[in-house]
């Protein structure tokens, strides 16, 4: 007799969450890495908000928006680690002689990357504004910012665990670290995309992705509601998470298949 | 005899990383790639901090950040060769070696001299593209020898950090443990703007980082107006001085375990 999708799901989804829970190499960086950065940016560029134009005259504002960002993108290194870890160890064979459904296999282990997500979200809010940081759109604006953490962090999670069903390779999951990281870089999480001097560097920044995932994030902490900032955000991270599960679950196929 | 053992057994050791190095793209573009993109992205996307009242460096913000990246590849090309020889014990070459070597001393030379050689392809390819985007050098041949000087030594003492923690650890998983501390080092110093304008803690904490002293004789240097010189190459040169202990008492940990 087979159980239902959902107990699949919860079942998976609590393996992965003790697992991520019980690996402080795996949860510990996510939570200090962005705050390190996040603490030597706004002290180290702090003096660009005298730069005229710029939308805040507290860095640390400007750039909470940041640790978000890059807490998210390790949730691709933790979500596809840890499934290339299952398919080398044969985890994931095993898993297929039994009846469970290629859908709950995803959710399940997404199920980690969310889990972290929450704690990642308020371990940011909660330094922020212990910092001195505020959110210009009050209370629903920062369950707004979580909504749309959790989104961004389960794209990226889909994306590496894409990459793990695709490769079975953890080595290779962790060379997408470097990529994640130049995305971020090149977009426009240190300063605002009309105040990037160099010509070529505001046309990346303004075809890169992550640019509207930092704007909406940022929106609102430093304007309040931005409906444009928002949508966009959102639509990107929608896209992200569509994207990320269509090819994890495509890639998923593929591996049961050569299992 | 000594000499000649420690030289023989280090020009291998050294010789066998660089072709590792060289030969093989997953490690060989990275430590390229790397330190071209953090100056693409600081040097580019933060351009307009020079525009900050109390910004005085004279020779541009693509000049104020060069002098960090070329840091950083020296600190990060030891680093990285800390992670070679980590491989090598978990692999267990290193342990052959170590029975093997008439001179051990020379195992640790041989990973100071391959991250050095490392070092100079990197800062070779940085400094053409730096000179490609138009940095501009105000000193001359000597304050260049100085800066160069400087990062060369900050090299050898990020060799000497990782190695001393490979040969203790003697597993790839040590990987973060070289790492993080020389990520914090260089980054709690003035790498987006001169000490002045660095606000809170972390002023605090770059007035006193030996590496900030690096940083700001190497842009003076560059700038052709030399600044700290003594006290920057005294505290690299201590650096060097620690790690070389901390290194050999690591490779005597490594001995009692081969």
């Amino acid at each position: 007799m087979s159980s239902s999708l959902g107990t699949q799901i919860a079942t998976l989804a609590r393996r992965s969450i003790v697992r991520t829970m019980r690996q402080p190499a795996s949860a510990i960086p996510p939570l200090v890495f962005p705050l390190v950065l996040l603490a030597v940016n706004t002290s180290g560029l702090d003096a660009a908000t005298r730069i005229p134009g710029f939308p805040t005259d507290s860095y640390l504002d400007f750039a909470l928006a940041f640790a978000f960002l890059q807490g998210a993108m390790f949730s691709t290194m933790n979500a596809g680690t840890d499934l290339a870890r299952d398919i080398q160890t044969g985890f994931l064979n095993r898993l297929s002689l039994t009846p469970m459904r290629g859908a709950a296999l995803i959710a399940g282990h997404l199920g980690g990357v969310l889990a972290l997500a929450l704690v990642q979200a308020v371990a940011y809010l909660a330094v922020g504004l212990i910092a001195g940081a505020s959110v210009q759109a009050g209370v629903l604006g920062a369950l707004v910012i979580f909504a749309l953490f959790f989104l961004i962090a389960l794209g990226f999670g889909a994306l590496g665990a894409f990459m793990a069903l695709r490769t079975g390779s953890g080595e290779a999951v962790q060379g997408l670290f470097p990529l994640m990281f130049v995305l971020l870089f090149l977009s426009s999480m240190s300063l605002p995309r009309n105040l990037i001097e160099i010509g070529w560097f505001r046309t990346v920044a303004t075809i890169n992705p992550v640019s509207y995932l930092v704007e909406g994030v940022r929106s609102l902490i430093i304007e309040g509601w931005n409906g444009e900032a928002l949508g966009l955000a959102f639509a990107i991270a929608l896209g992200l998470v569509a994207l990320g599960v269509s090819a994890a679950s495509l890639a998923l196929r593929t591996r049961l298949v050569r299992t | 005899m000594t000499w000649h053992s420690f030289r023989s057994v280090a020009l291998a050791v050294a010789w066998r990383n660089l072709h590792n190095f060289f030969l093989n793209p997953a490690l060989f573009i990275p430590a390229l790639l790397f330190p071209l993109f953090f100056f693409t992205a600081f040097a580019g996307g933060l351009s307009r901090v020079d525009n900050v009242p109390g910004f005085d460096f004279p020779n541009g913000y693509t000049a104020f950040q060069f002098v960090f990246v070329l840091v950083q590849t020296a600190a990060f090309g030891g680093v990285f060769t800390g992670f070679a020889a980590a491989r090598d014990f978990e692999s267990g070459f290193a342990r052959r070696l170590l029975v093997a070597a008439p001179n051990r001393l020379g195992i640790l030379g041989g990973y100071s001299l391959a991250a050095l050689v490392r070092w100079v392809f990197t800062a070779t390819i940085v400094t053409g593209v730096a000179l490609a985007v138009g940095m501009q050098v105000g000193g001359d041949g000597v304050d260049l020898f100085g800066l160069y000087g400087l990062a060369l030594i900050v090299n050898v003492a990020a060799t000497l950090w990782a190695a001393g923690v490979a040969m203790r650890l003697r597993t790839m998983q040590a990987g973060p443990v070289m790492q993080m501390p020389v990520f914090l080092t260089l980054f709690l110093a003035p790498v987006y703007v001169p000490l002045d304008l660095i606000a809170g803690w972390v002023h605090a904490v770059a007035s006193v980082n030996p590496i900030t002293f690096v940083f700001e004789a190497g842009r003076g240097f560059i700038a052709g107006e030399p600044v700290h010189v003594a006290l920057a190459f005294a505290c690299a040169l201590a650096l060097v001085a620690l790690f070389s202990v901390w290194g050999l008492r690591g490779l005597r940990s490594a001995e009692r375990s081969a």
